[in-house]
């Protein structure tokens, strides 16, 4: 089994989101930044499970600069075997796709995990295009991935329920919660880590077709209005007559 | 030309489909370009309806290989009728069958992608600004989109479906259907509530509940407001309540026109879920609770006197109108 687990970098779950002074780029400065939980919780710890179980190889993969190393090594140190890190600011989500698949292209995986999205961006694109660059069925909102043989069964989340489906290697898989429990890395893991091979590529020619304009902090509240738990009527009322939301 | 694909799970189309559709009209107008939708595989639905919410024509491919979703098989039959149509821009919603095809589209037609936008766009000659949520909602990002073909994947419950025409006929049309490679074992669904992503009023409970047989009491508060129920992480993962009605950063997001939230204190990753809801309504003990700070209506003290009361007063709300 050769397996590919894209991994992106996010700002901490916790991280106060402000932007630069024309309000073009996220303000990173005093922010932790931390593997995208869907990556590090379910995708990479699914790989890393079949590769115990199955044998072969699991390979980190990120978009990004130097400055994601750590979180990459993170990745080393939960199970992943060899990392590359495809040397350039992801830009969007087209871009990040086209860079992944580039480099994959040659490879050939067996499978390729990604996260369901990412919690920055939200994109819940790269997965879609990625598997069509590399002409490979793909599973988005994956919560349950078994392998017998060559042919796996996965559920998919769908509205209000979930899809039992089959298909065979290779294909691309989005991992959702339910796909495997989170690992904290052990002593031993984070050693390893240390010596595990990090390739640095270049990134491939792209046009760009979605630019970043801009951003902005949604409009703030007006502040809550406190109703006394005695006046229950009166609550209905405000959502009936003032909110229109009943 | 804006071609729609208005999805039917199931043969049947939801709300997601005429929200697409609604949608795909107004921005026809904006390029002063007609708008078309288009269904896949077997419909118990009448396809001809979607006129009602602006589509000037109808297509249909009615092959029964389409019934599932595939998301290769699908990406062939609309990027093909994408293009013998002239397609400019293509929406479809951003739901979980959107989600599979979105991209590949976009491969398909060289098109430029932005998934979850959640208002009209902006035309700027033959570029379209777009706007959709980022960082968990707590921000909005504008982009700029460029190339000839675009891709938008529309966020749930962003805007209204609007009755706005009348019925068409449905044009048939023919396709050629790659085989798909993955084959649909079983599909379970909930039956009941309106699922979680589509719910316009959310009944959600916390820790605060104390116990999960306590649970009765936000079940008969839902049924009062025909609400879907959710809850926090520490409520699923402790297998008090199922995984599908976590909400937050690391469950579903949702935006429904009224979510209330009883016993949750309101943490950030519980809020980046639930804080493009229309209105918020917290219940909570806790004046210091961080999810006041989130809500329009808040209620402090003991949600277990608080709750049978609240579905009270809705019941009398109910009968008089
Ligand atoms: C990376 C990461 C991702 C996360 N993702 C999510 C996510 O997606 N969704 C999510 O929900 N959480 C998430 N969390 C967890 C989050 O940080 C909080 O721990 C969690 O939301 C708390 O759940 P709670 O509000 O139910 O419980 P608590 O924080 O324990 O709050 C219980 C609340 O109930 C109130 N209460 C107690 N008794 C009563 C009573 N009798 N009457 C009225 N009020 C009462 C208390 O005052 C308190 O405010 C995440 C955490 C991390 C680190
Ligand atoms: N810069 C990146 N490098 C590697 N993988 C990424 C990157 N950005 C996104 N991904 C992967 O794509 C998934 C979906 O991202 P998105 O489409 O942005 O929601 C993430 O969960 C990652 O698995």
């Amino acid at each position: 089994m050769k397996i590919l687990v894209c991994i992106s970098q996010t700002p901490d779950t916790t991280a106060k989101v402000s932007f630069n002074a024309d309000n073009t780029e996220f303000n990173g400065a005093g922010v932790t930044f931390i593997m995208n939980p869907y990556d590090e919780w379910y995708a990479l710890v699914r790989a890393c499970e079949l590769r115990e179980a199955l044998g072969g190889t699991v390979v980190a993969v990120n978009v990004g600069p130097a400055s994601n190393e750590t979180v990459i090594r993170k990745a080393l140190a939960i199970g992943a075997d060899e990392a590359v890190r495809i040397d350039a600011e992801p830009q969007s989500a087209g871009f990040t796709a086209a860079q992944i698949a580039a480099y994959a292209q040659a490879e050939q995986f067996d499978l390729i995990f990604l996260g369901k999205e990412t919690i920055d961006y939200n994109g819940t694109a790269v997965g879609a295009l990625l598997a069509e660059h590399l002409g490979l069925p793909y599973v988005a909102d994956a919560s349950r991935l078994e392998l017998q043989g060559h042919t796996a069964t996965v559920e998919r989340d769908i509205e209000g329920g979930v899809e039992e489906l089959e298909i065979d290697l290779p294909f691309v898989v989005a991992a959702a919660k339910g796909m495997a429990e989170q690992r904290i890395p052990n002593m031993r893991g984070i050693m390893m880590a240390r010596t595990k091979p990090l390739k640095v590529v270049e990134p491939a020619p792209y046009t760009e077709w979605v630019q970043t304009v801009r951003f902005e902090l949604p409009p703030a509240k007006a502040g809550v209005k406190m109703i006394a738990p005695d006046q229950m009527d009166e609550l209905v009322r405000l959502l009936h007559e003032e909110a229109k939301v009943i | 030309m804006v071609l729609i694909y208005a999805e039917s799970p199931r043969g049947k189309f939801k709300k997601t489909a005429f929200e697409a559709v609604t949608y795909g009209k107004k921005l026809a107008d904006l390029l002063g370009t007609d708008c078309a939708a288009l269904t896949l595989g077997t419909l118990t639905d009448d396809a001809g309806g979607l006129g009602r919410y602006g589509a000037g024509k109808v297509y249909a491919i009615a092959d029964a290989a389409l019934d599932h979703l595939d998301g290769q098989a699908y990406t062939a039959v609309i990027s093909d009728a994408a293009r013998q149509l002239g397609a400019t821009v293509v929406i479809l919603p951003n739901s979980s069958g959107g989600k599979s095809i979105a991209g590949r589209l976009a491969v398909r037609l060289q098109a430029g992608l932005v998934a979850g936008v959640n208002s009209l766009p902006v035309v700027e000659g033959d570029a379209l600004r777009v706007r959709k949520p980022v960082f968990s909602g707590k921000a909005i990002a504008e982009y700029r989109m460029v190339s000839a073909v675009k891709v938008l994947a529309l966020t749930g419950n962003v805007i209204r479906p609007e009755e706005t025409g009348a019925s068409v006929a449905v044009t048939p049309l023919t396709a050629v259907v790659p085989a798909g490679r993955i084959r649909v074992k079983s599909v379970k669904t909930q039956t009941g509530r309106v699922p979680l992503p589509e719910a316009e009023v959310v009944v959600s409970a916390g820790r605060g509940m104390k116990d999960p047989a306590n649970w009765n009491i936000i079940e008969e508060l839902a049924e009062s407001l025909n609400a879907t129920t959710a809850c926090s992480r520490p409520v699923a993962d402790t297998g008090w309540r199922p995984h599908h009605e976590h909400v937050g950063q690391t469950g579903i997001a949702i935006r429904p026109n009224l979510y209330i939230a009883v016993g949750i204190s309101g943490a950030i990753q519980h809020l980046a879920g639930v804080n493009s809801s229309k209105v918020i309504v917290v219940i909570n003990k806790d004046p210091e609770a961080p999810f006041f700070k989130a809500a329009d209506y808040g209620v402090e003290g003991d949600l277990f006197e608080i709750v049978p009361k609240l579905t009270e007063a809705v019941r009398r709300f109910k009968a008089k109108n």
